[in-house]
């Protein structure tokens, strides 16, 4: 089983090595490549489309970082992850960024020996039901039995919330998500829980997406957003801009299109920003010109956004919680000065 | 050189003693060595990852839902709880599959060499596919391709409204004691008591006259007797609770996962048809002389098989099928592929996720399967020794 090789690999390799992965952004730039940890195939956050290249939100904000460090966005590796494997492959130092729909707790942040950089999708947790069911509501779930994928967040609110609500369920697990939504459709359980995101990007992969229904109750806070390791600040600060560049260069209006013009701006941030001035780039340890290549090359969180998950994807998901703070949202990036 | 003038060191050299102890002491040095820097390097990545360590997680509420319990358990219950329901899981398929396997392979294992020419092909065509496709795709195979073609609970296969099958699993009526049920188990018992009387007087009848008895379908006449008239006699002291369904799903009776019954299904057709191998090359290295003895005097086919070829057969089979009681049991851990709740799946696989504390629960199913394995062996070399031939 890969699941189980990749779980003693990883422990034999914190066995043998000591007191590697000291500087991570050293040994990326050495390596030439960021390794980045995605999902199994989740449409919209990280999967590979018809040409075998991995799209989605996530994997953008890897493409992202290498941007940062390298200057070009194609250099990173993607490392394909369950949701079992990923806090091992990232503590082993498999991979030097988890960016795999991983909500962020307390527990996750602080005895794994992870820390999340900030949140690129600000998600909640929620039922998807076929219709035929005739549910409405998901009080109305009792005794019903219910797929998840193993090792999520998810699995422990489910519990949580059947037992507030005095229910019981069977809870059935999977290891991936194509084996949770085959369970699904096979009428193996009644319900499947995730992420409000993953439901519609799995109910896009049902034979007949219109034969079910995704539930109003949003049961749980499920904060997204790319992992890295413990105890390497600098890592940590590039990873951490490189996602609040994206959000910054939204709210200052840069884009793939514009970010060349926007260079001869006279407004002082974004010259700061795009380093025609100032030495923001040194201070993280990669080239000045490391927000425009990202704006150039991946484009402002907006735009990914659209792309991905947004109006201009399958899922068409509404921005929501996910709109700047400009426009009633919850994304807010602090200032780079 | 004279090797009496050699000084003291070389003599020790040169002493066999000596020169066994100072490597044999050497190499548990390195051993000892080698343990500590693993021990060593391990705690300090951890710190310096800030990885928590230690067992203490054990004690800690797990907050998830088990599909299959055996023992009592729910969401409040700690992960130290989660690991005994994954052992408990493991060990009832194992369990399960070892009993089917070893039953299933005999059979195969006797019509590989009947002289039925259909019978032999057919058992030959069973090994020949089943034991050359990989297990991980047989259970794929009963899990994805038979068992999720049953219809919805709505639609459910009835028999006689007791008895349910669909894709959620088999349903079956759950007996319950009742006012009585007490003198009816002390009446099951008592006839088992008879059945090993009736056994003891058989065996020294037939040593003293040489008369024999009919003990096995007499025992069938009484346990099944006992338990028929027995049940009415103290007044039906059980009743059935039917599975009924409501909602959305049955509740009551018994539910049998078909999470376990394609586990159980795949580990036993695998495993037989090399029980079945391995009993066939069992009956094969008898030699034929003493099937020729047997008619010569007068001793049917079937008291030949069970009183002199199968005991013969079975010092040569024992110590492979261990082998594969213990492969059986390891191969259950594939079971985390389609999610029965066994201990590789609950506790290597959610406890550890919900925790992080990959080393300390990877070294924990570890040694569970070790444990077990070890034991396992044990038994069956008791067994072995017991059954070995005794030279006098």
């Amino acid at each position: 089983m890969k699941k189980i090789a990749t779980l003693v690999g990883a422990t034999v390799a914190i066995m043998a090595t000591a007191g590697a992965h000291a500087n991570t952004l050293e040994t990326v730039k050495n390596r030439g490549a960021v390794q980045c940890g995605v999902s199994d195939g989740l449409p919209g956050f990280s999967a590979t489309d018809s040409t075998g290249r991995w799209q989605g939100i996530d994997a953008d904000v890897c493409r992202a970082v290498a941007a940062a460090v390298f200057g070009d966005a194609e250099k990173v590796n993607f490392v394909s992850l369950t949701a079992t494997e990923r806090f091992t492959a990232l503590q082993s130092g498999e991979i030097d960024i988890l960016s795999r729909n991983t909500t962020w707790t307390l527990t996750r942040d602080a005895s794994l020996g992870l820390n999340f950089t900030g949140v690129n999708y600000y998600d909640g947790q929620g039922f998807l039901v076929s219709k035929d069911l005739g549910v409405d509501s998901a009080k109305e779930l009792d005794g019903a039995s219910v797929c998840i994928q193993s090792g999520t967040t998810t699995e422990l609110n489910l519990a949580d919330y059947f037992r507030l609500n005095g229910m019981s369920y069977e809870p059935v697990l999977y290891d991936t998500s194509d084996q949770t939504v085959g369970g699904f459709e096979a009428g193996r359980c009644d319900v499947l829980t995730s992420d409000q995101s993953q439901l519609y990007a799995l109910r896009i992969q049902l034979s007949d997406p219109d034969s079910a229904v995704v539930l109003p109750e949003v049961i749980s806070k499920e904060p997204l957003g790319p992992v890295v390791r413990q105890g390497d600040d600098a890592w940590f600060n590039v990873v951490k801009w490189s996602l609040y560049a994206m959000i910054n260069a939204e709210e200052m209006g840069i884009t793939t299109a514009n970010a060349e013009e926007m260079k001869s701006s006279n407004d002082p941030s974004i010259q700061r920003f795009l380093g025609v001035s100032g030495n923001m780039g040194e201070l993280l340890g990669v080239s000045n010109d490391w927000a425009f290549n990202i704006s150039k090359q991946v484009g402002n969180y907006g735009e990914v956004f659209e792309r991905t998950v947004g109006t201009g994807s399958p899922l068409n998901i509404a921005r929501g919680l996910n709109a700047l703070w400009t426009d009633g949202g919850l994304q807010y990036a602090p200032p780079v000065r | 050189m004279n090797p009496n003038n050699r000084n003291g060191l070389s003599r020790l050299f040169y002493n066999p003693t000596a020169r066994s102890l100072f490597f044999q002491a050497l190499i548990l040095g390195l051993l000892l060595y080698f343990v500590m820097t693993i021990v060593g390097n391990v705690m300090t990545n951890l710190h310096q990852r800030g990885i928590s360590t230690g067992f203490g997680f054990l004690s800690q509420p797990a907050g998830f839902g088990i599909s299959q319990t055996l023992i009592e358990y729910n969401e409040t219950f700690s992960f130290g709880r989660t690991f005994f329901v994954g052992l408990l899981n493991t060990l009832l398929v194992s369990f399960l599959g070892v009993i089917a396997a070893t039953f299933l392979g005999v059979i195969i294992g006797i019509s590989r060499i009947s002289p039925n020419w259909m019978l032999r092909k057919i058992s030959m065509v069973y090994v020949e596919i089943l034991r050359n496709i990989p297990l991980l795709l047989q259970i794929f195979f009963w899990y994805y391709v038979v068992l999720q073609t049953l219809p919805r609970p709505r639609d459910s296969l009835s028999f006689g409204e007791s008895i349910f099958i669909n894709i959620r699993g088999v349903f079956l009526p759950k007996p319950v004691p009742d006012a009585g049920f007490s003198f009816y188990v002390a009446l099951l018992v008592a006839s088992v008591v008879a059945v090993v009387a009736l056994t003891i007087w058989a065996k020294r009848r037939m040593r003293d006259t040489g008369q024999q008895f009919p003990v096995f379908w007499t025992s069938i006449a009484i346990l099944l007797g006992t338990a028929v008239i027995g049940f009415f006699i103290t007044g039906r002291p059980m009743v059935l609770d039917y599975p009924e369904l409501r909602g959305l799903n049955f509740r009551g009776g018994i539910t049998i996962l078909p999470e376990l019954i394609a586990l159980w299904f795949a580990l036993t057709i695998y495993t037989s048809t090399y029980i079945g191998e391995i009993v066939r090359s069992g009956i094969e290295s008898v030699s034929h002389g003493q099937t020729e003895a047997c008619r010569a005097l007068g001793i049917n086919e079937g008291q030949r098989m069970k009183l002199v070829i199968l005991p013969q057969a079975m010092r040569v089979m024992i110590p492979p099928m261990t082998s594969q009681y213990l492969n059986l049991t390891k191969n259950s851990s594939l079971a985390t592929a389609i999610g029965y709740p066994d201990l590789v799946s609950v506790f290597a696989g959610t406890t550890l996720n919900q925790t992080g504390q990959a080393i300390e629960i990877i070294s924990m199913t570890m040694m569970v399967y070790l444990t077990i394995s070890i034991l396992v062996s044990m038994f069956m070399n008791w067994f072995n020794r017991r059954v070995a031939l005794v030279e006098r």
